[in-house]
C-alpha cells in the first residue's frame, strides 16, 4: 500500500474548496489551513501568458525528513506511507517544520505540530480524503501506487507530471499533472 | 515566473514569508554547546595528556563554565518548544536518526559529567581560589563541598567520579566532541534548507565551538603559558575556520541551482553585510590579527580578541539559524488574504 | 508476511539499525489529563439531514452533518443531485460558517429615535410585528398598499412575495433579476422563444467548443458547469474565453482573446459573417427552424473580421480560426450566454447576438449544445384567489422597458424618491436578504429613497449595511435552520429537493415562512394561511407528485421521468413558442416594439484620458458581499486586490500589496483602501476589482473596511432599453496612491 495524490493543473481553478472541506472535516481551527492553493503566473499579457493552479498539502513522502528529524517519534508513518503526527509524543521542538521543504507543517494552536493526514481515517474506511471527495473539478485523484489499476496509478503512466522540490531528496507522493 | 501566490488565505506566520521557527533560543543554545564542549574538550585532553599541574585553569577552573551554560542551554531549549507540557517526551524516547533526540541526550550526558568533572578537582579549586584572592569564590566552593560532605549520596557519586576519573575523562572527551559537532548536525540533517544541508557543517560549528572555548580559556587564565599557548591553538583554529567558510561557500557555488541562490544570500543578497562584515571582519580577522600582535610581541588586552571571538561565535549562529530558514527549495509566495 | 519495500529499505538503511529497532519510546505513559482524542468522526458517528444551499442561487443539495451533541460538523453534497453531483463548492461547503457566525443578527430590532439614527433597542416578535403593522396601515390609509413595495431575494424571498399577493401589492422586484440576467432570458426568450432560468440548460460535459464571453466559470462557483467543464476539459474540448482578463477559464482555454471592453456585439457580428459567408453554418437545421435567415445575411454583410479587428483589437486571424473552431465542433457547441450579463445597457441585443450565432450552428436543443430542461408539474398549495391591486411593477415599468419581466428595483426606487410626485409613490420598503445599498448601483439614490419611506423593514441574517436605515429588523434564521419550499428547478431530468432544518434556529431567529405568516396574520390575511407549519404544505405538495416529506427527509432529493425530449429530435419539426413559430435570427417581438430586431454594434464609451475600465467580478470562495463575512470563507478571502497590468504598475510608480484609493469619473472615491496586484493577467487600459468587499457595515467584523467595493464606484447606470437592465460597466477609475480626504476611512 503506497498511498499517493496527483493535482490536475490542467483542471484546477483553485477554489479552495479542498481547503474548506479538510478544515470542516478534520475541525482544523480558523487561521490554520493543512492544504492550500498556489497560483503560478508565467509569460506575458497578451500571446505567452499560461496560468496554474496547484493544491497543496503534505507530500507524503517515500523519505520524509520530517519523521527523521522528530526526536520522540511523534512524526510517524502508519499504513500506506501516511505520515502522521501523534500530538501528545510532540514536543513542538519545530525540528520538523524546518526539515520539510513543503511548508505542510505548522504549529497548532495548543502547540503541537499539525498536518495533512490524507484523511486515512476516511481512507482506513474505504473513502478518499475530504478534500479529493468534494473537488468540484475532480482536480483530485487519490489511490494506491501499489494498485496499478488505482485511478492514481493510471493517470501517473498516462499523463506527464511533475513533483515539487525533487532535489531535496524527499520521494514526495504528490504528483502534479501538467 | 512573474507571479507565486498563495490564493487560499493560509497566512501562518511561521512558514511565510519564509520559515521562522527557531527564534532567539535555538542559536543560543547552538553556542552554549559549541562553547561547553570546547572547554570540556580542553579540559579532558589535557587532564589525559598529564599537564593538570601545567595548565590548572583548562583543566579545573575553566570548567566551572560548562555546567553552568548548560543549564542556561536546557532551559532555551525547553523555553522554544511549543507544546511544553509534553516536553518530557523528549527523554523518553531513543532516536539515532533524530539530532534533536541524541543532541538532547548527549546534552543531558555532558551535563552531568561537567557537573561531576570540576566537583571532582573541588580541593584544588578551594585552594586555587585562596591562592588567587578570591575569597568570594573560595567560600562558594567550601559550601559546596560541605554539601556534598553532608549529602552521602553526592559524596558517593563524587568519590567514585574521582576514583575513575582518567575513564571518565576519556567518556567525556568523546562526549563533548560529540556535542561539538552535533550543534551543527542539528541543522545540517535538513534537507529542506540548502544552506544548512551540508555535512560541512557539523565541522564548522565544532572548529568556531572549540575556537570560543580557546579564548574562553585564554581570557580566564592568569598564566602566561597559558594564555600563549591558547592565543597560539585559536590562531590556528581561525584560519582552519575560514578554510571551512570559504569550503562552505565553495560547495554550495558549486551545487546545484538553489544552492547558488541560497550563497547568493552572503553575496549581495541580504545577510552580505552581517555576515562579511560583522561576523568574519570582526568575529574572525580582527581578533586574528590582534593576536598574531599578540603573538609578535605586541601587548593587547586579552578581553579585546576574547569577546570578538565569543560575539562572532553567536553572530554566526543567528546567521546561519536565520539564513538557513529563509534558504527554500520553494519560492517565497505572496499571499492574498 | 510482509515483504520488505525499498520504503523499508531506507529506512533501515539511512535510520541504523540499532535507531530503528529501538525508536519506539522507553515508556510512554501519557497522563490522561493530557490525552484527546484527535480523530475526526466517521460519517457513520455522524446523524444527517437534507438541506438545499443557501450561499449563492445555484440551489445544491446536500447533507449536513451532526455531530453526538448535535452540532453541525460539516456539509457534502447530495450524490443524487444534478446541480451538485454529491460535491459542494468552497462557498457551500463553508456554509456552516453562515450559521456559526456570531456576528448575525439575534434578535428583533426597532429603531430608537429618528430616521437615520442607527440605535436600536431589542423588541420581541410580537412587538416588532405590532410597529409593523401599525405602520402598514397608515400607509395603506394614505397611499394604498400598492405603496407598500418588497424587495427580496433568495429562497425566502418567494414566502414574502406570496405575502404581498395576498396583501393585495404587486410592488415588488428581485434586484437579482435586472442587475443580473434579465438581458439574457428577454435575449433568448425574443430569439428561441423560451428563456434559459437556472441552472442555464447546456450541456457542457457533452460539448467539443465552449465560447465563454466576459463568463468567468471557475471564479464563479457555478457548481454544475464547473463540474461540466471540468469534464469538458478531460475529453478535450476546445474553450475559447472572450475576456479582457486572463480568467481563470483562459487560463484552461485554447484560445484567448482579449477584447476591448464593451465591443463584443462586434465580434459576435465578425462571427455570424464568417460563418455564414464561409458557408459554416449548419444549413439543414437554419432552413428547418429559423425565421428570417436572408435578413440577417444581408445584414452582416460587411461585418468582417478585418472591421471588428479595428473595433475589438482582435487579431482578425484569431476571429476566424475561432469561428473554425465553433463550425467545427457544431452541433456540439455552447456560445454560452453568460449570467450577470447587465454590461453596457445593450445587453439584451448582445445576448440576441449570442443566441443567434447558436442558432447559426445549430446547438439548441443538441446534444453538446443547449438541452432540453424539465421540471416538475409541482402542484402549488391551494389558496383563496388573490386581490386584484390598482396599480403594480408592470404598470411603472413596461411603458418604459416594454420587454421587462420582472419588476426592476432602480424603477420601484425612482418611484420611492422625495422628487416623485406622480400617481404611484411608494412610501415603505421591505426588504428581505437583500443589500440594496450594495447591490443597487448609485448608492446615493438608493440612500435618498430609503430615507424618503415612512417604513423600512428589513428581514436579514446579518447586520448588512442597509439594516442601518431600517425602523424594524427582523432577523431571519439561516438555511440550516429552517425549510423552505420545495426547489424544483429544471434539469436534464426533473427533480425535487428539500430544505429541512438540521438544527433550531440559534437566538431568537425566526424561518422566513413563519415571519411572513405572522406577520399575514396579523393583517387579516388569515384566509391564506390555513396551514400552521410549512410541514403541510410541504408535504401536502410532495404528496401530488407521489412522494411525501418522509421520503424526502431520507433522501433530500429525487428524480422523475422526463415527459418531453432531451434533444430535439431528427425529423421531427420543432415548435418554438415564438410568434413564427421559429428561432427567429429576426425578431418579430422586438421589431413590433420598435426596438432594433437584429443586433446593432453601437460605440461604448472609452475611458477618459487618465481613467481606467473598472471591471468587477467573482472570487470563487464568495458568492456576493454576504458570505465575505463567513468565518470560513473569509479565511480564504478577506479582501480584494486591484488587479493592475505591469506597464500601468510602472508609470505610476505602483508596487504590489501598495494600498490605493479609487476615484471615479463622478468624483465618487472609495471609502477604503484596496491593496494592488500587479499582473499581466488584465489588459493595460482596465483594472479588476472582486465583488463584494469594502463592507461598510461596522457589525461584520470580519469584513468591515477590507478592499474596496466595486459598486461604489459605479455611479454611472446605463439602462437597456428593451429590458431596464443596469449596465453597470461604463465606469471609470482613477488610482489614487495617497488617502483622499473624501475616504470615510
Amino acid at each position: 500500500m503506497r498511498y499517493a495524490m496527483a493535482v490536475d493543473t490542467r483542471k484546477c481553478v483553485g477554489c479552495g474548496d479542498c481547503v474548506v472541506a479538510c478544515q470542516t472535516e478534520n475541525n482544523v481551527p480558523l487561521g490554520y489551513a493543512r492544504d492550500w492553493i498556489v497560483e503560478i503566473v508565467k509569460g506575458s499579457y497578451p500571446n505567452t501568458l499560461k496560468v496554474h493552479f496547484e493544491s497543496r498539502r503534505c507530500h507524503h513522502c517515500d523519505d520524509p525528513p520530517c519523521v527523521r528529524v522528530c526526536p520522540t517519534g511523534a512524526s510517524h508513518i502508519v499504513e500506506g506511507g501516511i505520515v502522521k503526527v501523534t500530538p501528545e509524543e510532540c514536543i513542538g521542538c519545530g525540528a520538523c517544520i524546518e526539515a520539510c521543504p513543503y511548508e505542510a507543517r505548522y504549529f497548532h494552536p495548543d502547540g503541537y505540530v499539525d498536518k495533512c493526514t490524507f484523511c486515512d481515517h476516511r481512507v482506513k474506511n474505504g473513502q478518499d480524503p475530504a478534500c479529493v471527495e468534494v473537488c468540484p473539478t475532480h482536480c483530485l485523484i487519490f489511490g494506491d501506487l501499489d494498485d496499478p489499476e488505482s485511478p492514481v496509478s493510471k493517470v501517473l503512466k498516462e499523463r506527464e507530471y511533475y513533483t515539487l522540490a525533487p532535489d531535496a531528496g524527499t520521494h514526495p507522493n504528490l504528483f502534479f499533472l501538467k | 515566473m512573474k507571479e507565486y501566490l498563495i490564493v487560499s488565505g493560509r497566512d501562518i506566520n511561521i512558514l511565510y514569508p519564509h520559515v521562522n521557527v527557531w527564534g532567539f533560543g535555538i542559536p543560543l543554545y547552538l553556542f552554549i554547546g559549541g562553547l561547553a564542549a570546547g572547554i570540556l574538550i580542553f579540559a579532558t585532553l589535557f587532564y589525559l595528556m598529564g599537564k593538570d599541574k601545567e595548565f590548572p585553569v583548562t583543566v579545573k577552573i575553566a570548567t566551572i563554565v560548562p555546567p553552568l551554560i548548560i543549564a542556561l542551554g536546557l532551559l532555551f531549549l525547553i523555553g522554544d518548544l511549543r507544546h511544553k507540557p509534553f516536553f518530557w517526551q523528549l527523554l523518553t524516547h531513543f532516536r539515532l536518526q533524530s539530532p534533536m533526540n541524541w543532541g538532547a541526550w548527549t546534552l543531558t550526558i555532558v551535563f552531568i559529567l561537567s557537573l561531576l568533572w570540576p566537583l571532582s578537582f573541588i580541593d584544588d579549586m578551594i585552594e586555587y581560589f585562596q591562592q588567587h584572592n578570591r575569597k568570594k569564590w573560595a567560600n562558594a566552593f567550601i559550601w559546596i563541598k560541605n554539601l556534598i560532605e553532608k549529602v552521602r549520596i553526592f559524596k558517593v557519586i563524587v568519590d567514585w567520579f574521582t576514583k575513575n576519573r582518567k575513564a571518565f575523562a576519556i567518556i567525556t572527551l568523546i562526549f563533548s566532541i560529540i556535542l561539538g559537532i552535533y550543534t551543527g548536525i542539528l541543522l545540517s540533517t535538513m534537507n529542506a534548507r540548502p544552506l544548512w544541508n551540508t555535512p560541512i557543517l557539523g565541522l564548522l560549528f565544532l572548529t568556531s565551538g572549540i575556537s570560543t572555548a580557546t579564548v574562553t580559556i585564554m581570557w580566564i587564565t592568569d598564566n602566561e603559558i597559558e594564555r600563549r599557548l591558547f592565543t597560539k591553538i585559536d590562531f590556528y583554529t581561525i584560519i582552519l575556520e575560514m578554510y571551512l567558510i570559504f569550503q562552505l561557500f565553495f560547495n554550495l557555488a558549486q551545487g546545484p541551482e538553489i544552492q547558488v541562490k541560497t550563497a547568493q544570500l552572503f553575496f549581495g543578497g541580504e545577510f552580505t553585510a552581517i555576515f562579511w562584515a560583522l561576523f568574519v571582519m570582526l568575529g574572525l580577522v580582527v581578533p586574528w590579527i590582534l593576536e598574531i600582535l599578540e603573538l609578535k610581541g605586541f601587548h593587547v588586552p586579552v578581553a579585546v580578541p576574547a569577546f570578538l571571538i565569543l560575539y562572532g561565535g553567536l553572530v554566526f549562529r543567528y546567521i546561519m539559524v536565520y539564513a538557513g530558514e529563509i534558504s527554500s527549495f520553494l519560492p517565497s509566495p505572496t499571499i492574498l488574504h | 508476511m510482509k515483504e520488505i519495500t525499498r520504503r523499508d529499505f531506507i529506512k533501515i538503511t539511512s535510520a541504523g539499525l540499532i535507531g530503528a529497532a529501538i525508536s519506539k519510546p522507553v515508556f510512554n505513559f501519557i497522563p490522561p489529563f493530557l490525552q484527546k482524542d484527535h480523530t475526526p468522526p466517521l460519517e457513520s458517528e455522524l446523524t444527517k439531514s437534507p438541506t438545499v444551499c443557501d450561499i449563492c442561487f445555484w440551489k445544491c443539495a446536500g447533507w449536513a452533518w451532526k455531530d453526538k451533541k448535535g452540532n453541525i460538523v460539516k456539509l457534502t453534497g447530495n450524490h443524487l443531485d444534478p446541480h451538485s453531483n454529491g460535491r459542494l463548492c468552497p462557498r457551500g461547503t463553508g456554509g456552516l460558517g453562515a450559521y456559526y457566525d456570531t456576528d448575525r443578527l439575534k434578535r428583533p430590532l426597532i429603531r430608537v429615535g429618528k430616521p437615520g439614527s442607527q440605535k436600536f433597542k431589542e423588541a420581541t416578535w410580537d412587538e416588532a410585528f405590532d410597529y409593523i403593522v401599525d405602520k402598514m396601515k397608515q400607509i395603506e390609509a394614505k397611499y394604498g398598499r400598492e405603496a407598500m413595495a418588497l424587495f427580496m431575494h433568495g429562497t425566502t424571498g418567494p414566502h414574502f412575495e406570496y405575502l404581498w399577493e395576498a396583501y393585495g401589492s404587486q410592488t415588488y422586484a428581485e434586484p437579482a433579476i435586472a442587475q443580473c440576467l434579465v438581458s439574457r432570458e428577454v435575449g433568448f426568450i425574443a430569439t428561441f422563444g423560451q428563456g434559459l432560468g437556472s441552472p442555464e440548460p447546456t450541456d457542457t460535459r457533452n460539448t467539443k467548443c465552449l465560447v465563454l464571453i466576459g463568463n468567468h466559470i471557475g471564479e464563479n462557483m457555478h457548481n454544475g458547469h464547473v463540474q461540466e467543464m471540468s469534464a469538458a476539459i478531460d475529453h478535450g474540448a476546445t474553450i475559447i474565453t472572450v475576456d479582457p482578463r486572463f480568467s481563470t477559464a483562459a487560463a484552461h482555454s485554447k484560445y484567448w482573446l482579449p477584447i476591448k471592453p464593451g465591443t463584443d456585439i462586434a465580434l459576435l457580428l465578425a462571427w455570424m459573417h464568417v460563418i455564414i459567408y464561409e458557408d459554416l453554418y449548419d444549413k439543414d437545421y437554419v432552413q428547418k427552424n429559423t425565421y428570417g435567415f436572408d435578413y440577417l445575411k444581408d445584414h452582416v454583410k460587411n461585418f468582417t473580421p478585418e472591421w471588428a479587428a479595428t473595433i475589438t483589437t482582435l487579431d482578425p486571424n484569431l476571429i476566424r480560426k475561432t469561428a473554425y473552431e465553433m463550425a467545427k465542433a457544431a452541433p456540439a457547441v455552447i456560445i454560452h450566454p453568460g449570467r450577470h450579463t447587465a454590461w453596457y445597457g445593450d445587453d439584451t441585443q448582445r445576448e440576441r447576438a449570442i443566441a443567434i450565432l447558436n442558432a447559426l450552428l445549430g446547438s439548441w436543443g443538441r446534444r453538446g449544445g443547449f438541452y432540453l430542461p424539465e421540471k416538475v408539474d409541482l402542484p402549488k398549495f391551494p389558496h383563496p384567489p388573490f386581490p386584484e391591486p390598482r396599480w403594480s411593477w408592470r404598470t411603472i415599468t413596461t411603458d418604459k422597458f416594454k420587454y421587462a419581466i420582472a419588476g426592476v428595483t432602480n424603477v420601484l426606487i425612482d418611484h420611492s424618491l422625495p422628487e416623485y410626485d406622480g400617481p404611484y409613490k411608494i412610501k415603505g420598503w421591505f426588504v428581505v436578504a437583500t443589500n440594496l445599498i450594495q447591490s443597487i448601483p448609485d448608492q446615493q439614490k438608493t440612500i435618498r429613497a430609503l430615507q424618503n419611506q415612512d417604513l423600512v423593514v428589513v428581514v436579514d441574517i446579518l447586520p448588512t449595511e442597509i439594516t442601518g436605515y431600517a425602523d424594524v429588523i427582523l432577523p431571519e434564521a439561516t438555511y440550516l435552520e429552517r425549510y423552505d419550499l420545495i426547489r424544483n428547478n429544471h434539469h436534464r431530468t426533473p427533480n425535487l429537493a428539500l430544505r429541512a432544518p438540521a438544527v433550531e434556529p440559534k437566538y431568537e431567529t425566526k424561518p422566513g415562512w413563519w415571519i411572513a405568516r405572522e406577520l399575514g396574520i396579523r393583517l387579516g390575511l388569515e384566509k391564506y394561511y390555513p396551514w400552521k407549519t410549512i410541514e403541510e404544505v410541504l408535504d401536502w405538495q410532495l404528496r401530488q407528485v407521489g412522494t411525501s416529506l418522509e421520503e424526502m427527509l431520507k433522501v433530500g432529493v429525487k428524480h422523475f421521468d422526463r415527459k418531453t425530449p432531451l434533444y430535439i429530435p431528427d425529423g421531427v419539426n420543432w415548435p418554438f413558442p415564438t410568434n413564427t413559430g421559429k428561432i427567429e435570427l429576426y425578431s418579430t417581438d422586438l421589431a413590433a416594439m420598435g426596438y432594433d430586431p437584429m443586433p446593432v454594434y453601437k460605440k461604448h464609451e472609452d475611458p477618459p484620458a487618465g481613467y481606467l475600465r473598472l471591471i468587477y467580478g467573482r472570487v470563487p470562495m464568495h458568492s456576493f458581499g454576504r458570505t465575505i463575512n463567513n468565518p470560513y470563507l473569509n479565511e480564504l478571502r478577506s479582501e480584494n486586490h486591484l488587479w493592475v497590468h505591469p506597464k500601468v504598475a510602472k508609470l505610476m510608480g505602483l508596487e504590489n500589496g501598495q494600498e490605493v484609493w479609487l476615484e471615479n469619473q463622478d468624483g465618487k472615491v472609495s471609502s477604503f483602501a484596496v491593496k494592488v496586484r500587479i499582473t499581466e493577467r488584465i489588459r493595460p487600459d482596465s483594472v479588476y476589482l472582486p465583488h463584494g468587499f469594502g463592507q461598510k457595515s461596522k457589525l461584520l467584523h470580519r469584513a468591515y473596511g477590507r478592499g474596496a467595493l466595486d459598486n461604489e464606484l459605479i455611479t454611472k447606470v446605463n439602462l437597456d432599453p428593451i429590458t431596464g437592465s443596469t449596465g453597470m460597466r461604463s465606469n471609470f477609475v482613477k488610482i489614487l496612491t495617497s488617502k483622499p480626504q473624501k475616504a470615510n476611512s
